[in-house]
């Protein structure tokens, strides 16, 4: 997986620092959204037929695809379920959250 | 080049002289000849730019926001019940700070059903972020357009270019056509300092938190406060260039005014007819044509209405529950600069019921029977049936 870019927040401190517009400011880098999530992926790679489905149909880019495997970013996956129900060999599981 | 033509074509003539490089338009009612001129120039190649037909004007925005983010310069053009349809994207141009220009034609909202001129489509828009010119005649259209092309880039915020509907839009009037080379020269090629490009990829719109979103806000408001002097400057520039002033704002007679007339578009034109025949009965009538609704050119209207003995503001438009639009705003502008200027406000020709120089003679009649100390009722209004 690629390494997570540094989790620093980006403050300025005045006005004229800012860029014009909203513009990179790095949010995601901290706010994991990951932690939303109830359910979560488990994906059975034994079953796995490397399509890709999972991977193109994830509305948050938390699917990535490494050495040609599908690989869930937890920071990030909200657990909507949407790439268990696309997955054509039905190897992806939604597992309850243990908090 | 001199052409007669109408003014959604002076609108397109000005898009293409200004470069438009992406212009995306939804080609049904309410659009008008501005596309269609311009889908033409795009097919025949007179206009090198690439013209994106969309499913809705909320797209046509859309796709304009894409294509100006990925700094090419961009136009597009609607009209009433189009416009209000785009209010979402009207604020993420202006908050993303994509210099799109735009033409409106204004014409009066629905229901009824209405094809005619009144303002509350473009007034409707006014705290979007967008810079509002309001044009007398088609070469002011065309000259507008260009200039709005180099103010908006210049500050990173969009504007609209609004036209009378008919009185304007399609009523057709000799227009200079200027050369390209020299139009060339007064506006030079977008060239954004931050822009969507896959060698520099950046994340743009994304979440902000508010620990931010105030500064950003503030940004803006603050080049908005920097627009008039500009306007003031590239208008200047432009009459240099080209013989034609572009201010904010068209003062005629005014400097011993006893009636002050505050109009905007073309009944700004009609109201000089009607100062020229006050002043022939003898009484001092002036009139301010706003030019600029956003950024309000408070200067300009406190330093014109200061010489006046009393003020009549005229709206096309209203805000339901308050008043017309231009009248709160003058009044509000004038408060603490004005001690004792009598202004009212004037409500006419909303659905496009004509506003002629027989309008403003009555205007004029009104106030100057109204005591200086009186306060008149907040809305005068002229040529109800009743």
């Amino acid at each position: 997986m690629k390494k997570k870019k540094s989790l620093e927040r980006i403050v300025f401190a005045s006005e004229s620092e800012f860029p014009l517009m909203p513009m990179s400011l790095g949010t995601m880098h901290y706010n994991r959204t990951g932690a939303w999530r109830n359910i979560k992926p488990v994906i059975d790679l034994d079953k796995c037929i490397q399509c890709g489905i999972c991977w193109k149909f994830c509305p948050d880019v938390a699917i990535l695809i490494q050495d040609e495997w599908p690989v869930v970013d937890y920071d990030y996956c909200k657990g909507c379920g949407i790439c268990a129900e696309e997955c054509p060999s039905k190897c992806i599981a939604m597992v309850e959250e243990k908090k | 080049m001199k052409k007669v033509i109408m003014g959604n074509h002076a609108l397109s003539w000005g898009a293409q002289l200004g470069r438009a490089q992406v212009i995306a338009a939804y080609p049904i009612t309410p659009q008008t000849q501005v596309v269609e001129l311009l889908s033409e120039m795009c097919a025949s190649q007179a206009l090198n730019a690439k013209f994106i037909k969309v499913e809705s004007e909320h797209s046509a925005m859309a796709a304009c926001l894409g294509a100006s983010l990925a700094g090419a310069r961009t136009f597009t053009a609607t009209s009433s019940q189009g416009l209000a349809l785009m209010h979402e994207l009207l604020h993420w141009a202006s908050g993303g700070r994509l210099p799109v220009v735009m033409g409106n034609i204004n014409r009066a909202m629905a229901p009824g059903w209405s094809i005619w001129t009144d303002q509350n489509d473009s007034l409707s828009q006014r705290d979007t972020g967008w810079m509002q010119y309001y044009c007398a005649s088609n070469q002011e259209v065309l000259d507008t357009t260009i200039q709005a092309f180099k103010v908006s880039e210049a500050l990173a915020i969009p504007s609209m270019v609004i036209l009378d509907a008919f009185a304007l839009s399609h009523t057709y009037e000799v227009v200079d056509i200027p050369d390209q080379d020299k139009v060339d020269k007064y506006l030079p090629p977008f060239r954004p300092k931050l822009r969507l490009s896959s060698d520099d990829p950046h994340a743009f719109g994304g979440l902000t938190s508010p620990e931010h979103y105030y500064e950003l806000r503030y940004k803006l408001q603050k080049d908005m406060e920097r627009a008039p002097a500009l306007i003031e400057e590239t208008g200047r520039e432009y009459e240099k260039m080209f013989g034609r002033r572009l201010g904010l704002a068209e003062d005629y007679q005014c400097s011993d005014a006893e009636i002050l007339f505050i109009t905007s578009a073309t009944a700004g034109y009609t109201a000089r007819v009607a100062v020229d025949a006050l002043r022939a009965e003898g009484i001092k009538a002036g009139n301010l044509r706003l030019r600029v609704f956003r950024p309000f050119p408070f200067d300009k209207v406190r330093e014109v209405a200061r010489r006046a003995g009393r003020v009549a503001v005229v709206d096309r438009n209203l805000s339901w529950g308050c008043h017309g639009i231009f009248y709160q705003e003058v009044k509000s502008a004038l408060y603490g600069h004005t001690d004792g200027l009598p202004v009212t406000g004037y409500v006419a020709g909303l659905g496009g019921r004509d506003i002629t120089p027989e309008t403003f003679k009555e205007i004029a009649r009104d106030a100057l029977s109204r005591k200086k100390n009186e306060p008149a009722e907040e809305i005068v209004w002229i040529g109800v049936k009743r």
